[in-house]
């Protein structure tokens, strides 16, 4: 394991790079699913009419 | 041929239900395929002969620098279909892959540079392919800015995807970079004539991080599609069922 976690002295390099894409992979999917709750939640606003106009863009 | 099915595709309600539906099937597909990619690369697959463990950042750097062309591709076409038959849906479609294509450039470009420091001994080259992809960062950080800075939705649209699409001209020169020109970056291992210059326990995981990147995408954008076309068809009746759910 721990060998497995040095990459044979190079692990300064490989597991930057793979921290860096996968908390990319991660956010993308928050941001994406936030934006989209967000979406709804404007569309609620706006159906139950409680929402000046032009807000929730 | 019939064209119903090109105009259901233009219909945002119809989208809307789809895009609901295929989600999880793309997003569960792409952790299991990623999953399964990572414990390739990472365990799998053999030290390669001259770079050691060090080539392993292959399969996160590859994986992104596909996402980076891809994603632009997707968007440049959504944008023309947008422009060309003035679908709603295409330039929404169009719209939610900017963020998604500028995050894995960054990727690509940060994941790069780890590998050129222990590589080629730089961080940073003005090498061709290096500047290119740089290029192509900005080229989605203008599109974003371009649709930020435009308040009426279809002028946006129209403005940004003209942009897209005039921009597309840059996947060709980043695909072709290391091919015209004398570059430090090694030319394609894999989208190649002829067979892959890779043993298949190193090729294997990779074609599984890019077949699930790309699944990933997928499911990405069309999650943030449905936003989009909330955000946009306002006043439709159909939303009240779609949100209400």
């Amino acid at each position: 394991m721990r060998q497995f976690l040095e990459m044979g002295g190079y692990a300064a390099y490989v597991w930057p790079a793979y921290a860096v894409t996968l908390a990319i992979v991660g956010l993308n999917i928050i941001w994406a699913r936030s934006l989209l709750a967000q979406a709804r939640a404007a569309a609620r606003r706006r159906l139950s009419g409680q929402s000046a106009p032009g807000e929730g863009a | 041929m019939s064209w119903t099915w090109f105009h259901r595709l233009a219909s945002p309600p119809y989208i809307y239900g789809l895009a609901a539906r295929l989600t999880p099937w793309f997003g569960w597909a792409a952790a299991l395929l990623i999953l399964c990619g990572l414990y390739g690369g990472l365990v799998l697959a053999p030290p390669d002969y001259q770079q050691g463990n060090d080539f392993r950042i292959l399969y996160v750097h590859a994986p992104s620098a596909w996402m980076s062309l891809m994603v632009y591709t997707t968007m440049a076409v959504a944008a023309a279909v947008g422009l060309i038959w003035r679908m709603k849906v295409a330039h929404a479609a169009a719209a939610s892959c900017a963020a998604i294509g500028a995050s894995f450039t960054f990727a690509a470009l940060v994941t790069g540079s780890l590998w050129g420091a222990r590589m080629w001994g730089t961080w940073w080259e003005w090498d061709p392919r290096l500047t290119s992809e740089l290029i192509l960062l900005f080229l989605y950080l203008g599109y974003m800015g371009l649709r930020g800075a435009i308040e009426d939705i279809q002028r946006a649209d129209r403005a940004s995807g003209l942009l897209a699409v005039v921009g597309v001209v840059n996947v060709p020169i980043i695909h072709y970079s290391v091919v015209w020109w004398n570059s430090l970056h090694q030319a394609p291992s894999v989208m190649r004539f002829g067979k892959p210059a890779m043993p298949p326990a190193m090729l294997l995981p990779l074609l599984i991080m890019l077949a699930g990147f790309t699944l990933l995408f997928a499911a990405l954008l069309l999650v943030r599609l449905r936003g989009e076309i909330l955000n946009r068809e306002r006043t439709a009746s159909w939303i009240r069922a779609a949100v209400q759910a």
